[in-house]
């Protein structure tokens, strides 16, 4: 509760800062808006819907890039871990890509798919599958061979092992690996949508680029922000249960 | 079947060890782990093997798991010859080997899942019921990480016993723990062990304990290993560790295992 009320405090003080720092007039208002025209705009844009359905358009191309990305990554990743052959080549290929930053693929992406959610999805699985792919294979390989040796001795073997027992022993690398994933995916899905305009469906990353072009600093800050929470909600939704099952299971730090 | 048959259903089983020779593939040698090992376990026998590191006790214990073969020779429990792991014959390792994924109770339910003839409100009851028998019927639902080493190894031991094995194979299951829980889960394990008749092998580099649990003690030696001699210990049970009769077998064994050990030096 205490640590509630700290964080609302901090963040209203970082509020009223912004509104002095505003009313001071030290720069002009194109450059730094009022927090009450942030707060307009945000509403303007809820009201006639467009804020809504840009999110809900980001969030598709996101969700499904994603899921395909761990649906792909994870059997590649357990795959690497057990065939050696595999190892030194998919592995090392995920290594080298894993560590391009993801919006390099955006030029790629245009010239293979044009200005398509091709495109979008091709950058967002692009930005999800490496580091997927190279958490499960280190989970994987770290997994205490005793613990498949105690499986054996009970009767468990293929495929049983692999899901009762590989899997959930490697899933606090797994999920390090997901939130890694998640991480590329979102950098490189804005950058994909500053960057190009698809006539299919106009992202957040879109409201962005067009409030840079109308030079409406309002806009800019308040798809920003946004872009903020959504990303502090996906880490909620999607990585705290996770979390709280590893640390209470394992004993781990939250 | 009923909870209760499941539960009465005691068939320890005899196992027969018949030349049983391995070797292991080193960096720059073959390292001759097992030479031509015979042993008889009588049906619900408590036996245990002795001997320093590296005279392939473990590694005996693993082929009679199943989890090794032999290179030659061959294991026969109750009758069958052991070609891989079996729910008859269940293991315990030095470390709990526990799934951290699991609480307590998953972790005694994970052998019985894979048992078939059961429905999953008597899986639950007769693991319970082992969760109770290693006195722990109060944890169920606890988070290993929370768990002492000792209690650990209690998880570990109901987990084995649960799936009603014939044999069961201890390896070095007490060494990580402290001399007091030690002492504890000897009287715990020869309870137990009176409960639910098992076929016990037990292998252990500590020859008060095997002196301890063992009806019958058995020494190896190491390089390549091989069973020197064989204890009979006629205590009554329960057996206490610091018994002075116990001292005396204790020592006797170990005055041959030192006996042993400096005809391997001068024999290198």
């Amino acid at each position: 509760m205490k640590r509630t009320l700290t964080a609302i405090l901090f963040f209203i003080t970082l509020f009223v800062a912004w509104d002095v720092v505003y009313r001071a007039k030290i720069w002009s208002p194109v450059l730094v808006p009022s927090p009450e025209n942030v707060v307009r705009y945000l509403w303007e844009s809820i009201r006639d819907g467009t804020l809504q359905s840009s999110t809900v358009v980001t969030l598709k191309r996101l969700l499904a890039g994603y899921l395909i990305g761990l649906v792909v990554g994870i059997p590649l990743g357990f795959a690497t871990a057990r065939v050696r052959t595999l190892r030194d080549t998919v592995g090392v290929l995920a290594l080298g890509l894993q560590g391009l930053p993801s919006v390099c693929w955006v030029p790629l992406a245009l010239l293979w798919f044009g200005q398509s959610e091709g495109a979008m999805l091709f950058v967002v699985v692009m930005g999800t599958l490496w580091s997927v792919i190279l958490a499960t294979e280190t989970g994987v390989r770290n997994v205490n061979p005793i613990y498949v040796r105690a499986a054996r001795t009970m009767g468990s073997h293929g495929v049983h092992t692999w899901v009762k027992v590989m899997l959930p022993a490697s899933l606090p690398f797994i999920v390090s690996g997901m939130k890694q994933g998640w991480a590329f995916a979102w950098r490189s899905l804005m950058a994909a949508e500053i960057f190009v305009t698809i006539l299919s469906g106009f992202g957040l990353g879109h409201l962005l680029h067009y409030g840079r072009e109308l030079n409406a600093m309002e806009q800019v800050v308040g798809i920003m922000l946004v872009i903020v929470l959504i990303g502090l909600l996906a880490d909620k939704v999607l990585f705290s249960p996770w979390e709280n099952f590893l640390h209470r299971r394992w004993g781990t730090a939250k | 079947m009923t909870v209760q048959q499941e539960l009465e259903a005691l068939q320890p089983a005899r196992l027969t060890i018949d030349r049983v020779s391995k070797w292991f593939a080193m960096k720059h040698q073959r390292v001759h782990a097992l030479d031509r090992i015979s042993l008889q376990v009588a049906e619900g026998e408590f036996v245990c093997l002795v001997g320093p590191s590296g005279c392939g006790k473990s590694t005996l214990l693993n082929v009679i798991a199943g989890l090794e073969n032999p290179d030659e020779g061959s294991v026969i429990s109750a009758g069958q010859p052991v070609n891989g792991p079996n729910r008859d014959r269940m293991m315990m390792f030095q470390e709990p080997a526990l799934f951290p994924w699991l609480d307590a109770l998953d972790n005694v339910l994970f052998g019985l899942n894979l048992k078939p003839g059961l429905t999953d409100g008597e899986r639950r009851e007769v693991a319970q019921y082992h969760l109770k028998l290693v006195g722990l019927e109060r944890f169920q639902h606890a988070n290993l990480h929370e768990l002492s080493g000792g209690m650990k190894q209690r998880v570990a031991l109901a987990r084995s016993l649960a799936p009603n094995p014939r044999v069961l194979l201890m390896d070095e299951p007490f060494a990580a723990l402290d001399a007091l829980t030690r002492e504890q889960l000897y009287g715990d394990i020869q309870r137990i062990w009176q409960q639910r008749r098992k076929t016990i092998v037990f292998v252990t580099h500590n020859v008060r304990e095997a002196a301890c649990l063992g009806d019958r003690v058995v020494l190896f030696s190491p390089h390549p290993g091989r069973v020197r001699e064989e204890f009979r210990i006629d205590l009554p049970r329960p057996r206490d560790i610091n018994s002075v009769d116990l001292a005396s077998h204790a020592t006797r064994i170990m005055t041959a295992l030192k006996g042993h050990l400096t005809e391997a030096e001068v024999a290198e």
